[in-house]
């Protein structure tokens, strides 16, 4: 594969659109599919009658099953791939390191532990729980950075080994407190540890969307500076990048991704390694195309995922995190063999 | 060695300067140390040192491994903050310069760090236009015409195209120098630039450094341990030997050979070559 010529405004502004059209179209064929099989033109017209507010000639199929059921699984799919894909991408640039991703460094984990605790102590305060697992994501990163780090440098396999490590730990604790619960939860324990988006939403997700778009357009105002720290971090110092402030940027936003995204679905995996790989295959590793490709891809991977755990082995449903690992593991493995070989 | 090294608080001989107009470079008493805990005695010094520097000119920091010509040029390029003493660029101290700025002024070529993405080398390039461009950096095409010059200007415009990671370390190093010289410096800082380069490609580099020197409005300065290459090629070179500067001036002053026998811990010896540069021999015999 021969480079592609240098990015050009003009060129994200056409991959957003695209993908971005991509996504509607995948989101539609979404909202068909189930147990029960509504047409195109169906969905379509549910879609426009609830965005007008035009709801005297709704069908039942449509407020009951497309509005209630499917639309709101949709949009929190298209939330949390969107989240945890950028903040994948920010760790690998943050981390130098293209294998990090908020699963496979035990964020996700710590991010799911935090809330877990947060519900023991206070049930009825989402807030409280996404605070918590806000904290538990800073407090991951903070540790995996300083355990992955050898004779003074960041060594990568030390660092996946150290975020491997304490996501297994952290999976046993979660264990641990949710077997030790009254009245014993197993779908409960699928959410925190495999990633599950069947749990209705705890808060409108209107607001959870708009603080997640916010945090990517933080993210997005590094681009520039991201792709120059993937290069080196003292050569990004030395043409002129505030290298501190950026990490602290992409450390802290990368965090609240990941916690937001475990708060309302538990520790999907792999989509934040996934899909920042396709997108740099697809379009190029500049940051100011991957960060909005990321956000994009992984609605649309999550989704896809999404659509298939609720539908293969139908009327039974997967936990979402089963599906992207079964996607992912491969191409992490495949990954980690070229980066040794 | 003050017998034979120009000593260093009061060196006799430095470059004229135009009467009014500050040096490119001067450094001026500078000095650091490297704590590794806080109360611990210091791990390194490095000992007060002076030099300048004109436009121009092609200044060479030489010495045997861990001298201190690292530190010295991390203290010349900004981003270490000396212990006492200061660096000045065009009369300007570099305390005074925010991180843009400077990189608009200082380009730094260090030993190479790998990529962690991808890159194609006129992109690479490009990030040498980082400083003068605004929040998103989407290139212009004069940021595209000017990555392309610096690329033919090291001999390397064949290389845009292809991957970073395709292509061999000796074209790299060009890519790399090309992405310093896209920064537009006034002051080039090279850190030990022939370290993978077999010695054809190393004098190559050295005739391409020279030659921006004489027609570049840089200065610039290169970090070695290759003797040779400095006699060869510096207008000036200063010797670095355990924290200390021990002596600057043109290579011919500052090459004496009791003192580079000392330093190296080599059997070395100075010639007088053509063209009045010194010429270092090494002699190895077997009895």
């Amino acid at each position: 594969m021969s480079p592609s010529k240098p990015l050009t405004s003009r060129k994200v502004i056409g991959v957003t659109l695209l993908l971005a059209l991509l996504l509607l179209v995948v989101a539609v064929i979404s909202l068909r599919l189930g147990a029960v099989s509504i047409s195109t033109p169906q969905v379509g017209a549910c879609l426009v009658e609830a965005a007008t507010g035009n709801t005297a000639h709704m069908t039942a199929d449509c407020r009951m099953i497309v509005l209630d059921l499917r639309l709101p699984r949709v949009l929190l799919a298209l939330l949390v791939g969107a989240s945890l894909s950028v903040a994948g991408a920010g760790f690998q640039a943050l981390l130098r390191n293209p294998l990090a991703d908020p699963y496979v460094l035990g964020v996700s984990s710590g991010a799911a532990l935090g809330a877990i605790l947060a519900l023991l102590v206070q049930p009825r305060t989402t807030i409280g729980t996404m605070a918590a697992a806000f904290a538990g994501a800073l407090l991951t990163v903070a540790a995996v950075y300083f355990l992955g780090r050898r004779h003074g440098h960041l060594d990568s396999f030390t660092l996946l080994l150290a975020g491997i490590i304490t996501a297994s730990f952290f999976s046993a604790i979660i264990m641990f407190l949710m077997a030790s619960l009254p009245g014993r939860d197993l779908r409960g324990m699928a959410f925190w540890l495999m990633g599950d988006l069947s749990s209705p939403l705890p808060v409108r997700t209107g607001w959870l969307m708009l603080v997640a778009w916010m945090t990517i357009g933080g993210v997005y105002t590094t681009a520039a500076d991201l792709n120059l720290l993937a290069a080196g971090e003292q050569e990004a110092e030395h043409l002129g990048v505030n290298v501190g402030r950026v990490k602290l940027v992409v450390y802290l936003a990368g965090s609240l991704l990941t916690a937001l995204a475990v708060s309302v679905s538990g520790a999907i995996g792999y989509i934040g390694l996934l899909v920042p790989h396709v997108m740099r295959m697809l379009f190029g590793s500049d940051y100011r195309l991957l960060i909005p490709a990321s956000a994009l891809g992984g609605a649309l991977a999550l989704i896809i995922a999404d659509t298939l755990a609720r539908t293969v082995i139908a009327p039974t449903e997967l936990p979402v995190g089963a599906m992207t690992a079964i996607a992912g593991a491969p191409v992490f493995i495949y990954l980690l063999r070229r980066k040794l070989g | 060695m003050s017998e034979t090294g120009t000593p260093l608080a009061n060196p006799r001989d430095l470059p004229v300067f135009a009467p009014g107009e500050p040096p490119r470079l001067l450094a001026e008493h500078l000095s650091y140390a490297y704590h590794p805990g806080r109360s611990a005695a210091p791990r390194f010094t490095l000992e007060p040192v002076s030099f300048r520097a004109r436009r121009g000119e092609l200044l060479m920091i030489v010495g045997p491994n861990a001298s201190g010509k690292t530190t010295l040029l991390r203290l010349l390029s900004g981003l270490l903050r000396p212990l006492a003493g200061h660096v000045e660029l065009d009369g300007v101290s570099l305390e005074k310069l925010d991180a843009r700025t400077r990189a608009q002024r200082i380009a730094v070529v260090q030993q190479e760090s790998p990529l962690v993405f991808p890159m194609s080398a006129v992109e690479y390039v490009l990030q040498g236009r980082y400083p003068y461009s605004r929040r998103l950096h989407f290139p212009s095409t004069d940021d595209l015409d000017l990555a392309m010059k610096s690329l033919e200007q090291v001999g390397g415009a064949h290389l845009a195209e292809r991957w970073m990671h395709e292509i061999s370390g000796g074209e790299k190093q060009r890519v790399v120098l090309a992405r310093a010289l896209a920064q537009q410096p006034l002051l080039l800082l090279l850190d030990e630039p022939t370290l993978h380069l077999d010695i054809g490609g190393q004098v190559e580099l050295l005739r391409q450094l020279a030659a921006l020197a004489a027609n570049g409005r840089a200065t610039i300065v290169v970090v070695t341990h290759e003797l040779g290459l400095a006699a060869e090629f510096a207008d000036q070179v200063v010797l670095m030997h355990r924290g200390r500067a021990l002596g600057t001036g043109k290579p011919s002053e500052v090459f004496q050979e009791t003192v580079l026998r000392e330093v190296f811990a080599a059997p070395l010896r100075v010639e007088p070559g053509a063209s009045g540069r010194p010429r270092i021999v090494l002699e190895v015999r077997t009895e």
